[in-house]
C-alpha cells in the first residue's frame, strides 16, 4: 500500500543523508521525497512517499524513528489528509491549433500558464498526484520539453498537526 | 577559561570519566595529541593498528559496561577503525570513536588524507558529528556520550577538523543534557507488563530466550530470579551467555545454530516463550517459518524496531530490561504466584529426555587434542571465573558451548559483525579494565593473525592475557561449511605456510608453549596461568577434522539439527 510518511526533524546538515541512506541500506523504495524547513528553523519538515506491507511500514516508521534527527513522525495514510503536488511543465506549442488546446486543457485542469514564448508554454499546475498524471496524459499531442514536479506534501485534515 | 578545542577535547574526556583512550597519531590530530601528552587524567594506549583500538575499547566498554573511547587521525585511521565500528554496532556496544579531520577550509577539497569520515561510518553507527566550531564542542562531546550510552548503546563517531582542535572557546563541562529528538523509553507500559504475567503464568510448558540486551543492562540477577520464580528452563543467546549462570540446573544452554538438543528443541515445543534483550537473529531462529511454532511470544526489548521485525510477537514491551523484569518480579510476587508443580514437571521430564541426549559429549580418549577438551580444562583450571574473549570461528562456538559463564560481561565475542581478528585486541581492553583478573583469549590460528601486530601492544603496556589458539591448521567453520555442503572440496580454507607461533610470540618478548599431545593440555594450561606476569601463548594443535555440533543447517528448522 501507498504511504505518505511526514517527518520533523532537527535541521542539520546530514539529516536528508540519514533517511536517504536508511532506505537505501535496508531495501525500502522512496517514490518521493521532499524536504524544507518549517516556521520554525530549526527544524525541516520532510514528506516521504513509499510503499510497501504493513510489517514493512511498522519497520520504516520504527527505523526512521530510531534516527538521532527525528523527532516526530506520522503516517498520513492512517488518517484523513490532504496532498498536493506542484508541476511545472514545458510544452511546445508549434503544431496548428496547439495553442488554443493547450489553453483549454490548462483551463479544465486549472492550471495556469507563467511563461509565454512564440514557440513554447510553461504551465504551473497544482493537486494530488494522480491529477498532474492525468494531465499529462491528456497533453499527449503537445510534445513535453520538460517535467519538473516537487514530490508530494501533505498535511492532516482537522485540527490535528504535527508539532513538537 | 579559554582553552583550545584539543585542551577542551582531553579534558572534557577526562571530566566525563573517561579513563583508557585507545588510539593512534596523525597529522590531523597531532594539537589533541599534544595536549594528552600535555596532561595526565586521561591514560593513552598506543595500538599498532586502529582497527585495534576499536576492538580494545570495545572489548574494555563490554567488561565494564562503560564505554570505549577511541581516538584516531583522519584518511586511513578513520577507514581502518571502520570495522571495530560496525562490529560495535552490531553488538550494541557503547563506543565513542573520536576521528581528526582535514582542516575545515579544505573540506571537501580532495585534500591530504581527507575521506568523508562522517558519510563512510554513517551506515554503522547509532549516531555521527563533524564538528564546525569549537564551540559547539564540549556540548557535541557530551551529545555523543549520552547518545552511545543510553537507550539500545551503540558506537558514536565525533569527526573534529584540525582547526577546530586549534581555535579556542570558553569551557565548562556540560553536566546536563536534554535532547528533543532523542528520549528513549526504559519504562514498560504496566498494561502489557500486566497482561505477559498473565500470559507466563498460564503456560504449560513456558522458556526463557535471553540475550545481548541482559548483559547490555545489567539485568542478570533479575534474570536469575524470574528464571527461579518461574522454574522453567533459560536458554541464551551467543550474545547473552552469563546472563543466567551456566551451572543452574535450570539453564539449557545456547540456542540457534550451534545450540544444544534440549534448548532447541524446548524451544520448538514452548508455548509460551519469554524474549528477553534478544533479537531473533537468523543463527537464532534457523528457517523462521519453523520457529517455535506452538508458542505465544512475550519480547521485551528497549529498541521497537527490534520487535516483531523477523518474528511477529503476541506481547510486545518497550523498554530496559531490568526496569521490566523488575516490575514482572513485583507483580508475580504480588500474586503469590507459585508453579504447577505437575504441569512443570511433565515438561521438565520432556526436557530432560532431550538433555539426556548429551549433544555436547566428545571423545577425549584418542591421540589428538579436542578442542572442546582444551576449552573444558581452561574452564577447569580458570575455575570458571575468566574473562574468556573470542574470535570468529569453531573455536568462538566451542568456547560459547564448553565454558559454561555464570556471570555476565565475562563472555566478549563478537556475535552479529563476526569479526575475525577481535580476540586479541578485545582481551587488551579486558585486561586493563581488570589489571588482576584472568583474561583468556581463545583463538584459531586463522584469527589470531588479523590483528597478531598487537603482541607489542600487550608488551608495553604490560597485559598478560593468556592466548589459547586452537590451531587446526583450517580456516575451520568454513571447512566444516565445505564438508557439510560442498563435497569437502576444501576451497583455500587451508592455513598454509603458518608462522611459528611460539617464536613469534618469543620475538614479541612474550612466553610461547607448544602443546601436541592431548595428555599435556592440562600442564600447558596451568603452566600458563602460574606466569602471573606474563602473555603467554598456548598454541594447542588441535585434531583438525574437528566439528561444531549440533548444527542446524540452513534453512531447516532448530529441531532438524545435525548431531554428532
Ligand atoms: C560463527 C558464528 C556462529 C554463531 N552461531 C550462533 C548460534 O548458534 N546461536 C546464537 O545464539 N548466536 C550465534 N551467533 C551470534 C549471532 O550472530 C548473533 O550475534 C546473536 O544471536 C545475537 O544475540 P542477541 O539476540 O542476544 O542480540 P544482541 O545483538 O545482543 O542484541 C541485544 C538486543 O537487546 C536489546 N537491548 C539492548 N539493551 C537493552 C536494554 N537495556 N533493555 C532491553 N533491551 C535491550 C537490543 O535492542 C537488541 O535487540 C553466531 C555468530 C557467529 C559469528
Ligand atoms: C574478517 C573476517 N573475514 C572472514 C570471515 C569468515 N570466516 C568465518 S570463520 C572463518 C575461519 C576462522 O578460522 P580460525 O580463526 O582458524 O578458526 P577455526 O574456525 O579454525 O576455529 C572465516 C574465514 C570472518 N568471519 N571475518
Ligand atoms: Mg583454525
Amino acid at each position: 500500500m501507498r504511504h505518505i510518511i511526514s517527518i520533523l526533524m532537527e535541521n542539520e546538515a546530514g539529516a536528508l543523508s540519514r533517511v536517504a541512506g536508511l532506505f537505501s541500506a535496508r531495501g525500502y523504495n522512496i517514490e518521493s521525497l521532499t524536504v524544507a524547513p518549517t516556521e520554525d528553523v530549526t527544524l525541516s519538515r520532510m514528506t516521504l512517499v513509499t510503499r510497501g506491507s504493513d510489517e514493512i511500514i511498522e519497520q520504516i516508521t520504527k527505523q526512521l524513528n530510531k534516527l538521532i534527527d527525528v523527532v516526530k513522525l506520522v503516517d498520513l495514510a492512517e488518517g484523513p489528509h490532504i496532498e498536493r503536488e506542484m508541476m511545472l511543465i514545458k510544452v511546445k506549442t508549434t503544431g496548428s491549433g496547439a495553442r488554443e488546446e493547450i489553453l483549454r486543457l490548462v483551463e479544465i485542469f486549472r492550471g495556469n500558464i507563467i511563461d509565454v514564448t512564440p514557440t513554447t508554454y510553461t504551465i504551473e499546475m497544482t493537486g494530488r498526484a494522480d491529477k498532474l498524471d492525468a494531465f499529462i496524459v491528456a497533453l499527449d499531442k503537445a510534445p513535453i520539453l520538460e517535467t519538473v514536479r516537487s514530490g508530494v506534501s501533505a498535511i492532516s485534515r482537522g485540527v490535528k498537526s504535527l508539532r513538537v | 577559561m579559554k582553552l583550545t578545542g584539543a585542551e577542551i577535547l582531553t579534558r572534557f574526556l577526562a571530566d566525563e570519566g573517561v579513563e583508557y583512550v585507545f588510539g593512534y597519531p596523525g597529522g590531523a590530530v597531532l594539537h589533541i595529541y599534544d595536549a594528552l601528552h600535555r596532561q595526565d587524567r586521561l591514560k593513552h594506549i598506543l595500538v599498532r593498528h586502529e582497527q585495534a583500538a576499536t576492538h580494545a575499547a570495545d572489548g574494555y566498554a563490554r567488561s565494564t559496561g562503560k564505554p570505549g573511547v577511541v581516538l584516531v587521525t583522519s584518511g586511513p585511521g578513520a577507514t581502518n577503525v571502520v570495522t571495530g565500528i560496525a562490529t560495535a554496532y552490531m553488538d550494541s556496544i557503547p563506543m565513542v570513536v573520536i576521528t581528526g579531520q582535514v582542516p575545515t577550509s579544505l573540506i571537501g577539497n580532495d585534500a591530504f588524507q581527507e575521506v568523508d569520515s562522517v558519510g563512510i561510518t554513517r551506515p554503522c553507527v547509532k549516531h555521527n558529528f563533524l564538528v564546525k566550531d569549537v564551540d559547539d564542542l564540549a556540548m557535541t562531546l557530551k551529545k555523543a556520550f549520552y547518545i552511545a550510552t543510553t537507550g539500545r548503546p551503540g558506537p558514536v563517531v565525533v569527526d573534529i577538523p584540525k582547526d577546530v582542535t586549534a581555535n579556542v572557546a570558553d569551557y565548562k563541562y556540560p553536566r546536563q543534557i536534554e535532547m528533543r529528538s532523542y528520549n528513549p523509553v526504559v519504562k514498560g507500559h504496566p498494561g502489557q507488563i500486566k497482561r505477559a504475567v498473565k500470559m507466563m503464568t498460564s503456560a504449560r510448558r513456558p522458556m526463557i530466550y535471553s540475550g545481548g540486551g541482559v548483559i547490555l543492562d545489567d539485568a542478570s540477577k533479575a534474570l536469575t530470579e524470574l528464571g527461579h520464580l518461574l522454574g522453567c528452563p533459560v536458554t541464551n543467546t551467543t550474545m547473552g551467555l552469563g546472563g543466567f549462570p551456566a551451572s543452574d540446573r535450570q539453564f539449557v544452554g545456547l540456542l540457534g545454530m550451534h545450540g544444544t538438543y534440549e534448548a532447541n528443541m524446548a524451544i520448538s515445543n514452548c508455548d509460551v516463550m519469554i524474549a528477553i534483550g534478544a533479537r531473533f537473529d537468523d543463527r537464532v531462529t534457523g528457517n523462521i517459518e519453523k520457529f517455535a511454532p506452538k508458542a505465544k511470544i512475550i519480547h521485551v526489548d528497549i529498541d521497537p524496531a527490534s520487535i516483531s521485525k523477523n518474528v511477529k510477537v503476541d506481547v510486545p514491551i518497550v523498554g530496559g530490561v531490568n526496569n521490566v523484569l523488575k516490575a514482572m518480579l513485583k507483580q508475580l510476587k504480588a500474586e503469590g504466584f507459585k508453579p504447577d508443580e505437575e504441569v512443570l514437571g511433565k515438561w521438565w521430564a520432556q526436557i530432560e529426555k532431550w538433555r539426556a541426549k548429551d549433544c555436547l559429549k566428545y571423545d577425549a580418549s584418542g591421540d589428538r587434542i579436542k578442542p572442546q577438551h582444551a576449552v573444558d580444562l581452561l574452564h577447569k583450571i580458570t575455575k570458571g571465573d575468566a574473562f574468556v574473549t573470542s574470535d570468529v570461528g569453531q573455536h568462538q562456538m566451542w568456547a560459547a558451548q564448553y565454558y559454561g559463564f555464570d556471570k555476565p560481561r565475562r563472555w566478549i565475542n563478537s556475535g552479529g559483525l563476526g569479526t575475525m581478528g577481535f580476540g586479541l585486541p578485545a582481551a587488551m581492553g579486558v585486561q586493563l579494565a581488570h589489571p588482576k583478573a584472568q583474561v583468556a583469549c581463545i583463538t584459531g590460528e586463522g584469527s589470531i593473525q588479523m590483528n597478531i601486530q598487537e603482541l607489542s601492544t600487550c608488551l608495553q603496556y604490560d597485559l598478560p592475557i593468556k592466548i589459547v589458539c586452537l590451531n587446526n591448521g583450517y580456516l575451520g567453520m568454513v571447512r566444516q561449511w565445505q564438508e557439510f555442503f560442498y563435497d569437502n572440496r576444501y576451497a583455500h580454507s587451508y592455513m598454509d605456510s603458518l608462522p611459528d607461533f611460539v617464536k613469534l610470540a618469543e620475538a614479541y618478548g612474550h612466553v610461547g608453549i607448544q602443546v601436541d599431545k592431548p595428555a599435556d593440555v592440562e600442564g600447558a594450561i596451568k603452566e600458563a596461568f602460574k606466569q602471573k606476569d606474563r602473555l603467554v601463548f598456548l598454541n594447542i594443535l588441535t585434531d583438525p577434522t574437528e566439528n561444531v555440533y549440533p548444527m542446524v543447517p540452513a534453512g531447516a528448522g532448530l529441531d532438524e539439527m545435525i548431531l554428532i
